[in-house]
């Protein structure tokens, strides 16, 4: 809020221009400084992606296969129901409200490929751009929510693609973990300065729109009314996660750890769950936070043991326990996935290659049911055992959890209806 | 309102008001034609020019356009459509130059032109621009879009495919030997640019679906890419068709070559290269919807090639299947690749092509205005493919030169954004592209003069920005121009960015100080800033609200800034009109 006068607060300010008569054509370009309800609703609907770029061994993590050629060096732990990697203890402790779906098939093993189908349950294909799916929560929930004057889908260190048909209106709101966001201040201009240079651009634009030349001239002013409300929005707070206690962030980053490797890239992660928190908190429906260094095609188990999993298990715990001491817990569904898994097999630089045909997603929270493993792959993960399931079977389930008909259908720019997560149906075994 | 003492900012805040409720009442007096007008020199570029439209030319006496004005008028009779005015002469040159050169005219043009009393001063200054530096730049910008979209995909050398246009657009290469080396392109991505096309549509392994479904979208307004899966709903385009064409691709394979960094101490990406492979079958097998699997070979709109393709050449290898393609599609007295580029062209000056989508054309989807497309096709191939005088045709068309302003009687009849056909009675609004408007800030702001830079460094400099806007912008190809699909991010960077920041300093030499010294009087500073920023003088009215605020203001310097800054981030600024 650097642009209201120290001291102030808001509701002061606004009182304080409202005294003046000279106000009357600031009304119009400053309706965003109208005080909103400081209480946001509580309980609304939100989910959040964590998105592990460069495609995860879950193998390793989710479905591991002791005793098998392809099992790998990690053993298995009791999680809930089921069982997850004993790298993962702290996650595991919080498999009362995740749970692991282990027969994804997908067919997509290139990087670009898996990343447009993960996230949109569409191939690629020429004729059309599939809107990702924070794209289509935004379209659904964000135009819901007229308190929110922050964007709808947030993508911290994420790769979400592009909105595709659903348009830049609901495009993701790209900031890196430092929730700096570019632009969005003034260089502490004062307000009175800021409050000139609007009134005299609302002048110009109002008369541009009055000159009969089509909808376009008011579509801008409607955009910049809605960076200026950002601006000037106190729910921009929720992008700083420094304003939170040092334990908490300590608690999502495990800085008093003894940091070894790419703990601090862990650590990114961690700091990446946090605003997601904060952000869903202050009424954002859609957060994808990326965790990158998946791609290991060599040294596996080390990098897995020593940086990668340490980093998200404490990272994902943490999140888990926030959301639940908040009582957040059932009203935000928690999405886990990259591109695809990795093969089952071990090459011969100790890693694992691209795979796409047997591995897992991890899915919870949102009033899901907790504890499961659903599917399976054979005894080497080289296949599934039972229903394939698709990316859009894992957005249908998050769907539901969000109150998002799956019934919905859009319509792509040459008119061709386009079923929500390419009408997938939610897992059974989850939504009880 | 002197005695009404309050903050800096109430009086601007009435002075603002004073602006907006008299701008209205003005325009109704002009129009009622009352004589209170008193500064007619300034408003003279603010208002259509009362030209009588049956006796518009602007210049040109290529008998074309008079094919290409009769045609439009049929179309408004057969509607019932009245056009607009034509355009004032501060309307036209501000877009005329955002059409060919891509930024807003320099302050100095404006005035000169508005000054002009030579009659055919409207086709002398499209041929000028024609001649300009700013052409290639501009219209490089455009295809190396089109071409490979706004975000360069990884291993797609940008500045290979702008080498490539700019040598295109700067000798004025017949369109056609243009088509011919895109598609039958090979070789190394920055020895020859021309690969980067169908480089930018392999960033995925799909058997070359999606180069086959660009290059007929963009080369020969076909959209063929539904039939990939199935046959055409509405057109004649089967799925073997498309499978056929795609036959044509399936030589296509990059060869990404990777290097060693001593300074990083690891491998990183060098150079990529469109090979041909040998021995690739002469069919292509594709599942039809019942399961069948079934085999297409090459062929074209029913020519069978399957013995081109056969053949060797001079070195012994297979022939190469895209040069036979490219061949039949610049064969011929009225090939679909000059079609698509007229229709293409038409619809760059216009927003919309003459058929609509500008990409799908054939039966399943007429014209608007099917004489003028098959004529100016014609006319085109008999030029030799030659793009400039395209150009040179619709920017000396009536319709190029009509107000943006609609009237009431065509505003709802003719309004393509609301789904109607376009019928060109009036000018529709665009908007500026990222590079349109770069370019404008620079210009505006006099950057352009100061600088010495190699075209190499400036656009370097222009990229680090692009870069970062393209994210704040639209890139869906399937976007029409016309409409405003800017983003948050981007009105923050017009609001709060460096470049915008860089274009209102004061510092010395920058734009404003520089204005601020030559003019000493306040009324030339504000028309200085309308004129740079908008391309006309402020009406009366705004003109005195903005010396009001002079007047109440303690930092005169502030006042001006604040003033540019609202000019650089209006609508008016932004779009194209």
């Amino acid at each position: 809020m650097s642009f209201i006068p120290a001291g102030m607060t808001r509701r002061h300010f606004m009182r304080h221009m409202a005294a003046s008569a000279a106000t009357i054509p600031a009304i119009q370009f400053m309706q965003h400084l109208q005080v909103h309800a400081e209480t946001l609703k509580k309980n609304q609907k939100a989910c959040i992606l964590m998105w592990m770029g460069g495609g995860p061994p879950t193998i390793d993590i989710w479905d591991l296969k002791p005793g098998s050629k392809n099992g790998g060096e990690f053993k298995p732990i009791t999680a809930g129901g089921t069982q997850i990697s004993e790298h993962m203890p702290k996650t595991a402790a919080q498999f009362d409200v995740l749970n692991v779906v282990r027969s994804m098939s997908t067919r997509e093993a290139d990087h670009g490929r898996g990343r447009y189908y993960m996230h949109t349950s569409f191939v690629p294909n020429p004729t059309v751009v599939h809107p990702t799916f924070g794209s289509v929560v935004s379209h659904e929930l964000g135009s819901q929510r007229k308190e929110l004057e922050i964007p709808s889908f947030v993508s911290i260190g994420g790769d979400p693609g592009s909105p595709g048909f659903l348009g830049m209106s609901n495009a993701a709101f790209v900031v890196n973990t430092q929730g700096r966001i570019q632009n969005a201040d003034m260089g502490g201009m004062d307000a009175g300065r800021f409050r000139n240079r609007l009134a005299m651009l609302g002048t110009i634009e109002d008369s541009f729109i009055a000159s009969k030349r089509g909808e376009a001239p008011q579509a801008h002013k409607d955009v910049y009314k809605k960076a200026i409300d950002l601006m000037t929005s106190k729910q921009m707070e929720a992008f700083k996660i420094d304003k939170e206690d040092p334990k908490t962030i300590d608690r999502y980053t495990n800085a008093g750890a003894p940091a070894g490797g790419m703990m601090r890239a862990g650590g990114e992660f961690g700091r990446g769950l946090l605003m997601a928190r904060r952000l869903v908190e202050a009424g954002v429906p859609f957060v994808e936070v990326g965790m990158g260094g998946w791609d290991l095609h060599a040294n596996v188990f080390n990098t897995l043991k020593n940086n990668n999993l340490p980093a998200m298990d404490t990272a994902i715990s943490a999140l888990v326990t926030d959301l639940k001491e908040r009582s957040m817990i059932k009203d935000v569904v928690l999405v886990w996935m990259g591109e695809f898994g990795r093969t089952p097999r071990i090459n011969q630089d100790v890693g694992r290659d691209h795979w796409a045909a047997s591995w897992s997603n991890m899915i919870g929270g949102g009033n899901l049911k907790g504890g499961l493993g659903v599917g399976a792959t054979d005894a080497d993960g080289l296949t599934c055992e039972t229903k394939p399931y698709l990316p859009g079977d894992i957005w249908a389930t998050a769907c539901h959890a969000l109150g998002i008909p799956t019934t919905t259908v859009h319509t792509s720019k040459r008119g061709r209806p386009m079923k929500i997560a390419n009408g997938g149906a939610p897992i059974p075994e989850l939504i009880g | 309102m002197r005695t009404w003492s309050g903050s800096r900012w109430a009086l601007w805040a009435v002075a603002a008001l004073a602006i907006a409720v008299s701008a209205s009442v003005a325009i109704t007096a002009e129009e009622s034609g009352s004589k209170e007008s008193k500064s007619k020199v300034a408003t003279a570029d603010t208002k259509p020019v009362a030209k009588k439209r049956v006796d518009f030319t602007t210049g040109s006496s290529d008998v074309l356009i008079s094919f290409i004005n009769e045609q439009i008028r049929q179309g408004w009779t057969d509607n019932e459509i009245e056009a607009s005015e034509v355009a004032g002469d501060g309307e036209w040159v501000r877009r005329v130059y955002l059409d060919i050169v891509g930024h807003v005219p320099p302050m100095e043009e404006v005035e000169k032109f508005l000054a002009d009393k030579d009659k055919a001063k409207r086709s002398k200054l499209i041929d000028t621009l024609l001649d300009d530096p700013g052409y290639v730049r501009h219209w490089t910008n455009v295809w190396a879009n089109l071409m490979i979209g706004q975000d360069t995909p990884r291993r797609v050398s940008r500045k290979g495919m702008e080498k490539f246009l700019r040598e295109a657009f700067t000798k004025n290469r017949p369109w056609n030997d243009v088509v011919m080396d895109i598609v039958s392109a090979e070789g190394h991505f920055e020895e020859n640019g021309a690969v980067n096309f169908l480089l930018a549509q392999m960033v995925m392994p799909d058997d070359g679906v999606l180069a086959t479904a660009k290059t007929t979208r963009l080369f020969l307004g076909m959209q063929v890419q539904c039939t990939q899966c199935h046959n055409h709903p509405f057109n004649d385009w089967q799925q073997r068709q498309f499978w056929e064409f795609n036959n044509f691709f399936r030589q296509l394979q990059r060869e990404d070559h990777r290097k060693y960094d001593a300074k990083a101490g690891r491998m990183v990406d060098d150079y990529s290269e469109l090979i041909r492979r040998d021995g690739v079958s002469d069919h292509v097998t594709y599942e039809k919807r019942n399961g069948l699997i079934e085999a297409a070979y090459p062929r074209y709109f029913g020519k069978d090639l399957i013995d081109e393709v056969a053949q060797k050449d001079k070195d012994g290898w297979d022939v190469n299947r895209r040069e036979v393609l490219a061949k039949l599609m610049i064969d011929g007295e009225k090939p679909l690749a000059a079609l698509a580029m007229v229709n293409r062209m038409w619809s760059q000056f216009f927003g919309y092509g003459i058929t609509k989508p500008v990409d799908d054309m054939g039966p399943h989807n007429p014209p608007s205005h099917p004489d003028l497309l098959d004529r100016l096709g014609n006319e085109f191939v008999k030029s030799r493919y030659d793009v400039k005088q395209l150009i040179r045709w619709i920017c000396n068309s009536e319709a190029y030169n009509l107000t943006s302003q609609a009237s009431k009687v065509n505003e709802e009849k003719d309004n393509p954004a609301a789904g109607t056909t376009a019928m060109f009675s009036h000018v529709y609004l665009k908007s500026m592209s990222a590079e349109q408007l770069y370019d404008s800030l620079i210009v505006a702001t006099n950057a352009h003069k100061s600088g010495r830079s190699s075209w190499e460094q400036a656009e370097d400099k222009k990229r680090v920005w692009l870069r970062q806007f393209v994210v704040a912008f639209g890139t869906d190809e399937g976007d029409e121009s016309t409409t405003f699909n800017g983003s948050i991010p981007q009105a923050l960077m017009m609001m709060n960015g460096d470049l915008v920041k860089d274009a209102i300093s004061a510092q010395k030499g920058s734009f404003l100080n520089t204005i601020l010294a030559e003019a000493p009087k306040d009324t030339d500073r504000i028309r200085r800033l309308y004129l740079t920023a908008l391309g006309r003088a402020p009406s009366p009215k705004e003109a005195k609200g903005a010396q009001d605020l002079l007047r109440v203001n303690p930092d005169k310097l502030a006042a001006y800034q604040d003033m540019f800054w609202a000019l650089l981030n209006s609508n008016e600024f932004i779009f194209i009109h």
